[in-house]
């Protein structure tokens, strides 16, 4: 089998490489990718004792579109009102294009966003929504309107200028809101779980409308959410936040396929978590004795930890190969029996009980419309993975 | 599927947010007479108390005044065996127009219902506001305070008011014994008297309505617009002073239609040369006894009012209809 393995192992090599490339070049689309733009310097906000945002430093490039991925009480949202100017950093600063924005007011910030209930003003139309902020400039009328018009164009929201606000849909509200914060040309863009309030199906075309147009207009995005989905299609980076603190910072790739933490591993996505102690640990690959999963995992790549230390192996479902054929071997196996199967359609979700009690979560694409030799309940099934597949992780 | 062994999904959450599904049921009503009644009942109350003596009042307006009891002639006299008279007398209206004293006090009634409610709209807008943006315990108690004077009796507050404004008064002490003055000032039976007197009585009128719609206001809206670079000044020009058109109305509305009827603070704390119109209506039917001259009177302020009510009501039906 390990020959089996070894075979395997060029390509899901090649494959995590493609990835990293397919990575380098959603950077790579937008120019001055490495020039640093927002920099955010030991940020703490503190609201009495609770420390909402815990000495976050961080840096995001021009025309990027920088995520912010976290659970409700992460202190994303807090980081994004401090970037606005609507909390007062505790401690530590905010730079945008080498401006400390310390002490400046919100209408005098070069940033907009864009609000979660999107905050149209009720009793202005579209065209007014969109206007209100270039006639704070003092902009003449005739800019002002041939802006407003070229902004609504490319939102295409041109036909409901005159609309009010309760006239639209969410979708196109939504659309007033982004037109509303771009057409003041910020430096940077905040938005706050832009694609939340809108239904699933109108949520994917509007995330890749939402690219297009930041491509477009080459603003940079800084966008905070809680779907990890929505971060991973919009994100050219994304930051992970636990507790007011940033966990990981790394392209959508990094983040999935290689966590630093348990937190960032079982935040993103799912994952099968058995915890081991590390009984060997060489330069090129380790091994880990895991109780839990009954068996040896044998992992191809080394990590620097102590031997016999705890640590944790994270395999994510998609990379685990369930069968009915016996996989000889002590290493990467498991056997077990099939306790629930969920059938997405495109793909079936798997949970077996291994002999230790764990159940163990695998996904498996549906290949094929029939199936009737489909893996059915209480089946004695394989479980097995690549030794690339398991993320070992010491916290 | 316990926590321990596997991961929670996410990938495939079947419409999240979005599969909340209302069901609403149509509403059914039991009985039938119940929901005329419902509805009936305040109709009802406006034909006992408003239509009925408004009818009335009217007719007498177009009688002739006589030394009688009651003292009027009756519109509908009989001619004969099948004739009906209707004798429409048109000089009480007539008459209000041609003595000067009548359209004087409309006027001066005009003025100071609506120098006042100026006044309580520029003194009620900024205590709604702070109220509305305080902290739950403490808008409760503003609230509190604000309510608090109507559970003691609106006479005895005016009243109070002499005694802080005359002459030998607490003011007047005040100021002599600080050297501020040497002499009293006239403060009793003046205009400045009845505003103080009409803007401190009908001042929670402007801030209740006023607060209960900036209460409402989103905070996210202030942001959005400070976001877009307006200064907190402009904010409060375009974004705050419209949406709070309707509260601002309804308060207008509130002091100023009693204000152009008041009779209590005029009486008491304002001038003697010059009368407001509820004071010349009551001294007609009381002081006159003249019905038929005092329903006119009632009558044409009736239709100063109405013409505010019926601006006002156009006002509320479009601004609910803006927001559905």
């Amino acid at each position: 089998m390990p020959a089996e393995l070894a075979s395997r192992e060029a390509l899901t090599q090649g494959a995590s490489r493609e990835n990293a490339a397919a990575d380098a070049g959603k950077a790579g689309r937008h120019a001055n990718a490495a020039r640093e733009y927002v920099r955010i310097e030991n940020l703490t906000k503190k609201f009495g004792d609770f420390v909402a945002v815990n000495n976050v430093s961080l840096k995001v490039h021009k025309g990027e579109i920088f995520c912010l991925l976290g659970g409700s009480g992460s202190g994303k949202t807090t980081l994004l009102r401090m970037l606005a100017g609507f909390e007062t950093p505790s401690a530590g600063r905010i730079c945008i294009d080498g401006q400390d924005m310390t002490g400046i007011p919100p209408y005098e910030r070069p940033v907009n966003m864009m609000f979660q209930s999107y905050a149209l003003f009720p009793h202005m139309t579209v065209e007014g929504n969109v206007a209100f902020g270039l006639e704070q400039e003092g902009l003449p009328k005739q800019e002002v309107a041939k802006r407003v018009a070229d902004i609504l164009d490319i939102v295409k929201m041109r036909q409901y200028a005159k609309r009010k606000p309760h006239q639209l849909s969410g979708g196109q509200r939504q659309r007033v809101a982004l037109a509303r914060s771009l057409v003041k040309r910020p430096k940077v863009m905040l938005l706050d779980e832009p694609l939340a309030a809108l239904d699933k199906k109108l949520r994917e075309q509007t995330q890749f409308e939402l690219i297009n147009i930041q491509e477009q207009l080459g603003v940079t995005f800084i966008v905070v959410t809680h779907d990890q989905e929505e971060a991973m299609t919009l994100a050219s980076r994304i930051g992970v936040m636990n507790h007011g603190e940033i966990v990981q910072v790394g392209t959508p790739t990094d983040i999935y396929e290689y966590p630093v933490t348990r937190f960032v591993a079982d935040f993103i996505g799912s994952v099968n978590m058995f915890e081991g102690r590390l009984v060997e640990d060489e330069p090129d690959h380790v091994r880990i004795e895991s109780p839990e999963l009954g068996t040896i995992i044998f992992v191809d790549h080394g990590i620097s930890s102590a031997p016999g230390a705890t640590v944790w192996a994270a395999i994510r479902p998609e990379k685990i190969i369930i069968g009915r054929e016996p996989v000889l071997g002590d290493e990467n196996v498991v056997k077990g029996v099939v306790k629930e199967i969920a059938y997405m359609g495109d793909a079936s979700i798997y949970l077996v009980r291994i002999p230790s009690g764990k159940l163990v979560r695998v996904t498996r694409p549906n290949v094929f419309r029939h199936a009737e030799d489909r893996i059915s309940w209480d089946e004695t099934v394989w479980l097995t993975w690549h030794p690339s597949s398991p993320v070992v992780l010491t916290q | 599927m316990g926590r321990d062994g596997v991961a929670h999904v996410a990938p495939f959450e079947p419409g999240g947010a979005d599969a909340v599904d209302s069901k609403a049921s149509p509403v059914t009503f039991r009985n039938p007479f119940g929901r005329q009644l419902v509805i009936g009942t305040p109709y009802l109350w406006l034909l006992l108390f408003f239509a009925i003596p408004f009818v009335i009042v009217l007719k007498i307006s177009f009688s002739e005044s006589r030394i009688a009891m009651p003292p009027y002639a009756p519109l509908f006299e009989w001619v004969g065996q099948q004739m009906l008279a209707i004798k429409l007398n048109l000089a009480n209206y007539a008459f209000l127009f041609t003595d000067d004293l009548y359209v004087s006090s409309y006027l001066y009634s005009l003025q100071v219902a609506a120098i006042s409610t100026l006044l309580c709209l520029l003194i009620g807008y900024p205590v709604a506001y702070a109220i509305a943006r305080s902290t739950p315990t403490w808008r409760n108690v503003f609230l509190m305070m604000i309510i608090l004077p109507f559970w003691t009796s609106f006479l005895l507050r005016v009243y109070a008011w002499i005694g802080l404004l005359k002459s030998n008064g607490v003011i007047n002490n005040l100021l002599i014994w600080a050297g501020i003055i040497d002499e009293p000032i006239t403060m009793m039976q003046t205009d400045f008297a009845v505003y103080i007197g009409i803007v401190y009585s009908y001042l929670p009128f402007m801030i209740l309505p006023l607060y209960a719609n900036l209460e409402k206001h989103e905070v996210t809206l202030l942001e959005a617009a400070a976001d877009l670079g307006a200064h907190p000044f402009t904010t409060f020009r375009r974004i705050t002073v419209p949406l709070s058109m309707p509260g601002i109305i309804a308060g207008s509305l509130l002091v100023f239609i009693p204000a152009v009827g008041e009779y209590i603070i005029p009486s008491l704390l304002g001038r003697t040369d010059q009368l407001m119109i509820g004071r010349v209506l009551s001294d007609e039917f009381f002081a006159n006894r003249d019905w038929p001259v005092a329903s006119a009177v009632a009558i044409l302020m009736l239709f100063l009012l109405v013409v505010p009510i019926m601006l006002f009501q156009r006002y509320q039906h479009r601004a609910i209809e803006a927001r559905t």
